[in-house]
Formats: structure tokens, sequence, C-alpha cells
């Protein structure tokens, strides 16, 4: 007999501040007003997926000393926008990406628990942990954490958040118009942590949310945070989105559940994926070159040069020749506020190797930018997309896809209404809902049902 | 404020069952529902239905007490409650018309976090967003957060609720800085040279001040309204300071015709000499009510519930027991002494909400003292205040 199929885990990253946002297109509307979010998660919704995704930064990049103005810029609250989601929609789970360097475990808690009351159980977390001195100068914490310490910080922040999450029963709220008795004890919600990070006690004022905890992600890539992922989160964000690395980086964070007293499930691996779907893989192929122009103007591709570059070439012609001089190897860097700061370990060696590929290829510095940076993930015809999905999944590339289309809102519209009935075809994606809640997507145990209840069968 | 303007303004106070402690007893009250999205949305249709100018949602972060600072450990009281700010986010998508003014508490918070929070409330809710600040000097909540020690008070009167204050004025400049920290035509699309802001548009705010620094900008675009509607409840001198200086509307809790009028004087002044006597600030008074088309009904519930929580009730603000026609009659007289507008707290939400929206105010429309449509899209628009200019693009204009 046949291993049985894996189902696939589909969620939806809305497109807002990113590199592959597409905004100079006709058809890209606004990332700020709610009716964006509002289409965005009906669609996911009436898709089946698993859930809606936002994104964090707090405080607006900068690139050579100003505000970095070439991608979308601006972003509205995560609590809020999921709160006012969760009034548009009824099944989707709602994950925000929420920092724990710059907040403070009771009231994060008390936004999650409220969330999960208000959306009945879809909340998700996505614990990050920048921590740079550059978004520290917008909050009374200020300052910034060393590697090392933002992750015990991130691990000692949700290892409290947990014990305010569970320190209410289930049954606590009695309610007895007759007897008077509304609290059950009068004791609801005590808690008491005393750790590196935080001391603090009390009582928390959130009564025990229908999904008792929310919903863990991680998203980082470090050593550190693949343990973190392995010991405390429910799934991963990962980065990785083509098979061998996404094999590779499956396997490696699977085989560390085992230390933690895990099961291989108990873990899923999303890894962002990009898409762009056309009539026939042709069509796409063209189509994706089209967008990687949209999403790499002349600007951008100097810009992106500056990565590696360290300096200012604002005054070369993005169509024109790679600059003939070094890349500045100082500590200093350009760009502020953006992940991809540390991305290029070896300036000197890439931008050798870069001058190189430009040459062999007759490249101008876009087509280079173009041609190397991040290209789509899946492009292709529905057939081709679902086709190509699936097979990830089948061979432990991973357990589904977190899908950032490159247009606000309607990016997701298409592949809604041709890919997914593919999927469902095959029997590898729902045609409905399983339950209520974000864990019954996900396969999630519950945390109230005692772990004898699930194994029994 | 123009004193003939025949508007009178109505809010109503949304907390828990209501603001009578036994409350949820009452049959109407549904205790159980109180952490669920649609008690909320039924609470606040009700009060749209009313043409109320908005509702605010109490808060708090710590459990609700009896007691002024320290906890009661009683169990037979409603304990627990969800995030205000999120309760009205989620409310936001259902309703159209009303302002939606969340509770903030402003001595644990970071501004930056809440001045996005409420610029994408106001977002939701396209421009009814409003926001009430609320300092704590309760030792239990400083515990919570454990990053700072309040000493302990004996009175309201102390330097340490002057100094929590004075953060509170500074919290409030931050979240308005970075409400005004984009113009609101920052963002340009121009695909000619590829930029999607003009970098100039955007301002950082560098605020230093005592306790915190904030550089900005804002990540969250200028909300719809500019400046949503900001709030504060006042009973003495140093929070009357905090509205005169920063708010667009202060609740006060005069108990006659009397104080309301010593109490206006005194933010009036304050106002003159914040220099802000050109700027419209609201000063709304705050009253429970238990309303009753016969007064002696109103006053046996009164009597009923405060049996049943084992103690009179008192509160802050003026109680008031009655029918809707009397209640209009002391709303009418209050206005006079120069209050602009109310919020109502319903002792029985179940019960008062409704006697407000379909006897007081068909009631005050009758007196051509309410409106009887909505008038305006925005909460600053039902208010008459207008939308303010943005600070940064005056200083560079
Ligand atoms: C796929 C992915 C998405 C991420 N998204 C965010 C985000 O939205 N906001 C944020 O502040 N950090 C985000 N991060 C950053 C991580 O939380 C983390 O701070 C960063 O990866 C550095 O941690 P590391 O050294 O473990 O990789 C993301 C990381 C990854 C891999």
């Amino acid at each position: 007999m046949s291993k049985p199929l894996k189902q696939i885990h589909l969620a939806a990253h809305f497109p807002g501040v990113n590199n592959t946002t597409v905004w100079s297109d006709p058809k890209a509307g606004s990332h700020i007003e709610f009716s964006s979010f509002a289409h965005f998660a009906r669609t996911a919704e009436r898709a089946k997926f698993d859930f809606l995704f936002l994104a964090e930064g707090l405080r607006l990049r900068e690139q050579g000393g100003t505000i970095y103005d070439l991608d979308v810029v601006g972003r509205p609250d995560t609590f809020t926008v999921l709160a006012a989601l969760a009034a548009v929609t009824e099944h989707l789970g709602l994950t925000g990406t929420i920092n724990s360097t710059f907040n403070e475990p009771y009231e994060v808690a008390r936004q999650f628990a409220s969330l999960d009351h208000l959306s009945g159980g879809r909340s998700a977390w996505n614990v990050v942990t920048s921590w740079d001195a550059f978004t520290g100068e917008n909050f009374r914490r200020g300052g910034f954490l060393p590697q090392q310490e933002r992750y015990s910080r991130a691990k000692e922040f949700l290892a409290t958040a947990n014990e305010l999450f569970d320190s209410w029963q289930v049954d606590e709220i009695v309610a007895d118009p007759a007897s008077g008795t509304f609290l059950r004890e009068a004791k609801a919600g005590a808690f008491v942590h005393t750790g590196q990070h935080f001391d603090i006690h009390g009582q928390f004022n959130v009564p025990r949310s229908p999904q008792g905890r929310p919903v863990i992600f991680q998203a980082g890539d470090s050593e550190e945070g693949r343990e973190f992922a392995a010991s405390d989160a429910d799934a991963i964000f990962s980065r990785y989105a083509t098979l061998q690395e996404g094999q590779a980086f499956y396997t490696d964070v699977k085989n560390r559940l085992a230390k933690y007293g895990r099961g291989h499930d108990q873990l899923k691996i999303l890894p962002a994926a990009t898409f762009v779907l056309g009539d026939t893989d042709a069509e796409a192929e063209e189509l994706a070159k089209q967008v990687r122009r949209q999403q790499v103007s002349g600007a951008t591709a100097i810009k992106h040069l500056e990565f590696v570059w360290n300096r200012d070439l604002s005054a070369y012609d993005p169509d024109g020749p790679l600059p003939d001089i070094d890349p500045d190897v100082g500590e200093h860097h350009i760009a502020r506020g953006r992940a991809q700061v540390r991305m290029y370990r070896d300036p000197l060696a890439t931008a050798r190797a870069w001058r190189e590929l430009a040459a062999a290829n007759n490249w101008s510095i876009r087509d280079l930018v173009i041609n190397t940076g991040n290209r789509q993930n899946f492009v292709g015809s529905p057939e081709t997309i679902a086709r190509t999905l699936n097979d990830f999944v089948q061979a432990d590339a991973s357990d589904g896809f977190i899908l950032v289309p490159h247009i606000t809102p309607g990016g997701l519209d298409a592949f809604a209404d041709t890919v997914v009935p593919l999927l469902q075809e095959q029997g590898v994606f729902r045609t409905e809902y399983e339950g209520p809640t974000l864990r019954d997507h996900l396969g999630l145990a519950h945390p109230d049902d005692s772990g004898s209840a699930r194994v029994a069968s | 404020m123009s004193p003939s303007s025949p508007a009178l303004h109505l809010a109503v106070a949304l907390d828990g069952t209501g603001w009578h402690p036994a409350s949820w007893r009452e049959a109407v009250a549904r205790p159980r529902e109180v952490f669920t999205a649609g008690y909320w949305a039924d609470l606040v249709a009700e009060a749209e239905r009313g043409l109320l100018d908005f509702v605010t949602f109490e808060d708090g972060l710590g459990l609700q007490s009896s007691h002024f600072l320290d906890l009661d450990g009683r169990t037979d009281q409603v304990r627990g409650r969800l995030d205000a700010v999120l309760v009205a986010a989620r409310i936001a998508p259902l309703t159209r018309h009303i302002g939606l003014v969340p509770t903030t508490v402003v001595t644990h918070t970071e501004p930056f976090h809440i001045s996005k929070a409420i610029a994408t409330l106001d977002y939701v809710s396209t421009g009814r967003a409003g926001l009430r600040v609320q300092i704590t000097a309760r030792p239990n909540e400083a515990a919570h957060f454990g990053r700072r020690a309040i000493a302990r008070i004996d009175r309201y009167e102390s330097p340490v609720v002057t100094d929590l204050f004075e953060e509170a004025a500074d919290y409030v400049e931050v979240v308005r800085r970075l409400w005004d920290s984009w113009e609101d035509d920052a963002e340009i699309r121009d695909v000619a040279t590829g930029r999607f802001i003009d970098r100039d548009k955007l301002h950082y705010i560098d605020f230093q001040g005592r306790h915190f620094s904030v550089k900005g900008p804002s990540i969250t675009p200028r909300p719809p309204q500019g400046q949503p509607v900001v709030t504060a409840l006042a009973h003495q001198s140093v929070p009357y300071r905090l509205v005169a200086r920063q708010a667009d509307i202060g609740y006060v809790t005069p108990h006659d015709a009397g104080q309301a009028r010593a109490t206006v004087a005194e933010i009036r002044a304050e106002q003159e000499a914040a220099g802000r006597a050109g700027e419209s600030l609201h000063i709304f008074g705050d009253l429970v009510v238990f309303l009753d088309d016969d007064p002696a009904a109103a006053a046996a519930r009164r009597e009923r519930l405060d049996t049943l929580a084992g103690e009179p009730y008192t509160s802050d603000a003026r109680v008031f027991t009655g029918t809707p026609a009397q209640l209009a009659d002391l709303l009418e007289e209050l206005r006079a002494a120069g209050l602009t507008g109310f919020r109502l707290r319903p002792a029985v939400l179940g019960h008062d909400l409704p006697a407000i929206t379909r006897g007081l105010v068909p009631e005050l429309q009758r007196r051509g003292v309410f409106r009887r449509a909505y008038e305006a899209g925005t909460l600053r628009g039902l208010l008459g205040l207008a939308r303010p200019a943005n600070r940064y693009a005056a200083a560079t204009a």
C-alpha cells in the first residue's frame, strides 16, 4: 500500500511592505485601507486557506541616511486589523507577527487572548525577535539585545505569556445570577513569574480563550531560531521554498523535535512562497518577466546594488554597466531596518562574481538584479503550480506554503479560483473547514484536551 | 463651542454588564457572553440605532476591583475584560456611523504602539476612532509589568499622580505627533522616478521627554480623521490640565449645575492658558443612569440591585434615577451650565442602554436638541470638530 497523501496547508501573506510587492501596476490597490484587507481575507477564506498572515516592522527602513522610498511604505497595526478581519470572516486563522523585544508579556498575552475570544479561536502569534537599537528608538524600552539575549528574552516572553494564558481554568466563569457567584475562584488568573528578563506577578485579566493559547509561529533561521521553533512553536514561517533547501531545512528542524519530546507532526513547516499564474506555462513565464521588471525599477536596482557595495551608487545608470570600484567593507552599513543587511557575507567576492556574470551576459545593473534577485518560486499554469506545490509537500520540502502574491488586494483571486480546485480534486486540500479554530485547520492538539483523549483512538 | 448650538452630544460608556456591580444578575444581562464579539456587537448596534455620537469601552491592566487601589478578591461581581482596542476594532466593520472610543492605560504601554493602533482603528472604521487615555497608580498593575515601581499613594492629590498625568500628557503629545508624522499626500506612487512615497512628507517626531523619547515617524500613514478624537476623564485640577492641554473631549463628574459651571470655568481657563482658546474642546458630563418610565420603578430597581450587591451603589459621577423626560430636563440644565455633551453610564446595559436609545433620545429629539439622523461620516464630523491641519505640513509650507 502506498503512503497516504499529506494534506497541504495554505496561508495568505498580505503583500504590504515587502520587496516583492508591486505598487506601480494599475491593478495595485491600497495596502492600508481596510477594504483591501477584507478582500484579501475573504478570498483566502473562500479558498479554504488555513490562515491570513501579517508581517511587522516597527521602524521605517532607511538607506544612505534617508527613509527608503522605493518600496511600499506603511502598514496598519497588526492586532487592530486582525480583530477587524474577525468580523468579516468566519473560519480563517488570523496570524500576527509581534515582536518580543519591544513589547511586554502581560500586554501581548492580553491582546492575543482577546483576539482569540473575539475571533472564536482563530488567533496565532508569529514570535519575532528584532533587536536593533534603530527600532528601539521608537520605544520606551529603547536599546537593543544581542542575538543570544533576544532569543532568551523571546523564549522567556513566550513562556511567560503561556503562564498567563494558562492562569485561568476553562470553567472559571460561573456567572450564576441566582447564587451570585461570577467567578469560581477569587484567584482566577493568578501568576508568578521570576526569571532573567521578567519578574512579574499578579492576576491576568482575560479568561481562558477558545483555543486556550494562540497558535505559535516562529520565523528566525539561526541555530537559536531553529531550537526555539523545535521546542516552542506550532509552525515555522521559513524562507526555503526550493525543493532541496526546503528538504534540508525540513529534515533539520523536524529532527530537533524528538529531544523536546515532541512528535513529527507537532511542528508545521510553512515557507513563504511567491507565484505567477498564467493560462499556460509559457504565458506565465512571460508574465513573470514583466512582474520582475515591475519589482525591480531602475532606482530599485541601484539601491539593491548598494547593499553589496555599501556605498552611494546613485550616480550610476541602472541601464549601464556595474561599478568598477570595490565595495566598502567598513563596519557601518548603508541600509538600516532591513533583513537583507547581512545577506551578503563576502561583499568583495559577490561584487566580483556579479561583474563577471554581467560581463558574460551583457547585463546592465538592472538586468543583473532582475536575474540574480529573488525569482518567483512557482511560475506556470494552474496545473503546473498545483502539481509542483503538491510535489514539494509530498517530498517533505514543506507542509504547505504561506503565499505572498505580488499585487494588493486581488493577487490571490486567480489562485483561489484555479489552483485550489485542482488541489482539491487531487484530494490534498480541504473542500470544507474541519472545525472552527485554527488549531483544527492545522491539525494541532487543543491544549485543554488531555493528551490521552487524543491518542486513545 | 458656540453655546447657541442646538446639538447636544451623547455618548454611552460600555463596561461589562453595566455600571452597577450587581447588574450582571439581571435577567437581561447576558453575563456569560461578556467575552464574545456578539455581545459587544449587539450593544453597539443598539447605541447606533439611537444615533449616539460614540461609545466608550472601559479597560484596565488588571482585574476590576471595588477598591480604589487594591484588588478586592471578590467573586460576586464581573471580573475579567477583553482588550478595549481590539473590541472596538472587532465592532468597526459591523457599524457605519457611531464613534468607537476604547480606553488605553498609558502608564505601562508604548505610545508608538497605541498611536498606530488608534490610527488603524480609524482606518477600519473609516474615520470613527477615538481614544480615552487613563493613568493607573495601582501597585498590582505595575507588578504585571515589573518595569517600574509606582510609589503608593494615599490621596488622589499626590505628587505621584501629578507625575503620572505629566507623563500622560507627554504620551498624548507623542501619539498626536505620530499621527501627523505622515502628511496626507505622502504616498505618491510616482512610476517615473520609482518612488512610492515622497520622503519629504514623512517626519521624524524627535520627542524627548522626562519619561521616554520617541523618534518616529509612525509606520502607519496619517489616519482618515487626521487626528482621531482624544478623550480623558478628569476629576481634579491636575487631570483638568491634561484635558485642557491635550484632549478633544474631557469627561467631568459634576453633581449639580453649580459644580458643572465651576468645572467648566476652570478647564476653559486652563485651555486659554495653554494657548488653545481657539480650539474646540468638548466638556462632557458623566452620569450613571437608572431609567424607567415610572420614577418609582427606577428607584426600586436601584434598591433591588443594591440589596443584591450588599451595599448601596456609589460613584464618582452623579447617579440619576428617574424617567427619560426627567433626565432630559437635567441634561438641558447641565448644558446651560456649559457642558457640551454627556457620557451616560448605564447601570444595567441590557435595560438602561435601550432606555437611552428608545426613551431619552426621542425625548431629546422632540425638544429639538438631538439629531434625527447621522449628519456626518466621521466622529470628528459628528462632534463638530474640524479635521486638523498637519503640524509638520504647516511648518514646512
Ligand atoms: C520568513 C521570515 C519572515 C520574517 N518576518 C519578520 C517580520 O515580519 N517582522 C520582523 O520583525 N521580523 C521578521 N523576521 C525576522 C526574524 O524574526 C528574526 O528576527 C530574524 O530572522 C533574525 O533571526 P535569526 O538570526 O534567527 O534568523 C522574519 C524572518 C523570516 C525568516
